[in-house]
């Protein structure tokens, strides 16, 4: 479980987080939803510590990463899975080398053990055979396939995905959607994904939280966002003519 | 002398471009609080190894061809110039020698890699920047400033040493060969101007300085990467900045060196 109480952040004067509460739970998909600069990536950036808060905690259970120092920082990080918006795979290193380098870096688990343990995160996101491969040589769904095996090669307690399905077809995106969800039962993790893709909403959104123009304007379920009177939410989630007539008709 | 005056020319209009003493200060901060973070003590010494041997191919090994090309160039260079009915022959052989061993060698030499390395490591790390590989390093719990810059100093502390030596060695070999082919003195001449009034201390010298424009050649570029805000258009200009202003700060140390080491 994550827990962010009162966050506000500020980049040169300009403020762009405003007194953020919210709790993220476990073993379920945790979706930040807003529009474009509404301030959902520096809300994740904040959580998973690439950003420093100006004011508020985040606990990670009972753990303040606010007041944390560098060593217990790295330590927490090393339980921490992150998808970025474009997979931030190693240029230089085949999928297998993208996988294995958490494991290398920070295990202590024998070469045998760790090609098992790439094998089954791989097979795991639907690529048993992609490990001789060059991320440059991988299709764009395939690069987010193999981003997530790098993120949950040390079995993450908390998994941090930026806009997992920017730029994909809406068919690849629900299986990466998919994918996340089913991840995050299985390892019971804490995921949260930032998006502003609707139909990643509707497909995982177990707890959402909106955001609006830095402010948390609304917090429910996915079945709740349809019933929602929020002016703000309302106009975000039927900005388009085919959700508008999905709505009349519902 | 011309070396100085260029110095002197790069430095004013880099100070001018830059008014105002924050924006020479920051970067200066900034700088050290990377290196900071580079020099700290590595996650997995195995790993950096490996790491260390793949930067002494990419930055050392691949820069041989350059180094060996610009020995002979200047080798020639000096023949001709100094061929003259008054100046005894073998002089030639000592021009050549000491020309190679006080200044070629290692600051010539210092320029050219830190165009080719320093391009190379700026936009290796610009790019990763830019792509939130750097970020990824972090999210791991990786030190990503000394994971990406450590080995690279480290390779080309190592190595620039040889480069050097390699380009001393060809060098003066080159300009034997071409006298020799050419006719413009004897095997002799050149051989005695070699060995006339040698001085050990250079060569050690143009090593000391060699060290100190591998960490210049590394790190200044490796900064401006790693720093690197928005596109492909800011990387190629972190590239860029760093190539010069590694080439600035490889000058102004060889003044310093030079008064250090040999006044």
């Amino acid at each position: 479980m994550i827990r962010v109480e009162h966050v506000s952040k500020s980049f040169n004067n300009e403020q762009v987080l405003h007194d953020i509460s919210v709790s993220f739970d476990e073993g379920k998909t945790n979706l930040i939803i807003g529009q474009s600069g509404s301030g959902k990536t520096v809300l994740v950036k904040c959580i998973n510590g690439l950003h420093e808060v100006d004011e508020g905690s985040i606990y990670f259970h009972d753990r303040n990463l606010v007041t944390m120092s560098v060593k217990e920082r790295q330590q927490l990080r090393r339980e921490m899975g992150n998808l970025f918006q474009g997979g931030a795979l190693f240029d230089s290193l085949t999928v297998e080398e993208n996988i294995k380098f958490p494991l290398d870096m920070f295990s202590t688990l024998t070469t045998g053990e760790k090609k098992e343990r790439v094998d089954f995160c791989l097979d795991r996101v639907h690529l048993p055979t992609a490990h001789k491969l060059y991320p440059a040589e991988l299709s764009g769904g395939m690069q987010k396939r193999a981003a997530i095996a790098r993120a949950i090669v040390q079995n993450p307690k908390y998994l941090f995905c930026d806009e997992p399905n920017s730029g994909l077809d809406p068919i690849t995106a629900i299986v990466i959607d998919n994918l996340i969800s089913d991840i995050t039962h299985e390892f019971n993790m804490t995921t949260i994904i930032n998006t502003h893709d609707m139909n990643s909403v509707m497909e995982i959104g177990e707890k959402v939280m909106f955001i609006y123009e830095g402010f948390k304007d609304w917090e429910g379920t996915k079945d709740d966002i349809l019933d929602s009177t929020d002016k703000n939410l309302n106009e975000f989630v039927f900005a388009s003519n085919l959700a508008k007539k999905i709505k009349e008709k519902l | 002398m011309v070396l100085k005056s260029s110095f002197h020319f790069a430095f004013y209009l880099y100070f001018r471009s830059n008014s105002g003493s924050m924006k020479i200060l920051k970067p200066v901060g900034e700088y050290f609080i990377l290196m900071g973070r580079v020099i700290s003590r590595p996650e997995k010494t195995k790993i950096y190894y490996k790491q260390v041997v793949s930067e002494i191919e990419t930055l050392g090994i691949n820069s041989i061809g350059i180094v060996i090309i610009m020995g002979a160039v200047i080798t020639l260079q000096t023949r001709y110039n100094l061929e003259n009915p008054l100046i005894p022959l073998y002089l030639i052989g000592l021009t050549a020698r000491d020309t190679m061993l006080l200044e070629f060698s290692s600051t010539i030499v210092g320029l050219i890699l830190a165009g080719k390395v320093g391009s190379n490591i700026a936009s290796e790390i610009g790019h990763m920047r830019i792509t939130e590989q750097i970020d990824a390093l972090e999210i791991m719990g990786v030190n990503s400033a000394s994971y990406l810059v450590l080995p690279k100093v480290i390779a080309a502390v190592i190595f620039n040493p040889i480069l050097t030596l390699i380009s001393m060695f060809v060098g003066v070999f080159g300009g034997w060969l071409a006298s020799v082919a050419t006719g413009a003195l004897s095997s002799m001449d050149y051989i005695y101007g070699i060995q006339y009034w040698f001085v050990p201390f250079y060569i050690t010298y143009s090593l000391v300085k060699t060290v100190v424009f591998a960490i210049i050649i590394t790190t200044v570029p490796a900064y401006f990467g790693y720093y690197v805000k928005g596109g492909a258009l800011e990387v190629g200009r972190a590239s860029t900045k760093g190539v010069v202003t590694s080439s600035i700060l490889i000058l102004l140390f060889n003044v310093i060196l030079t008064q250090l080491l040999l006044a």
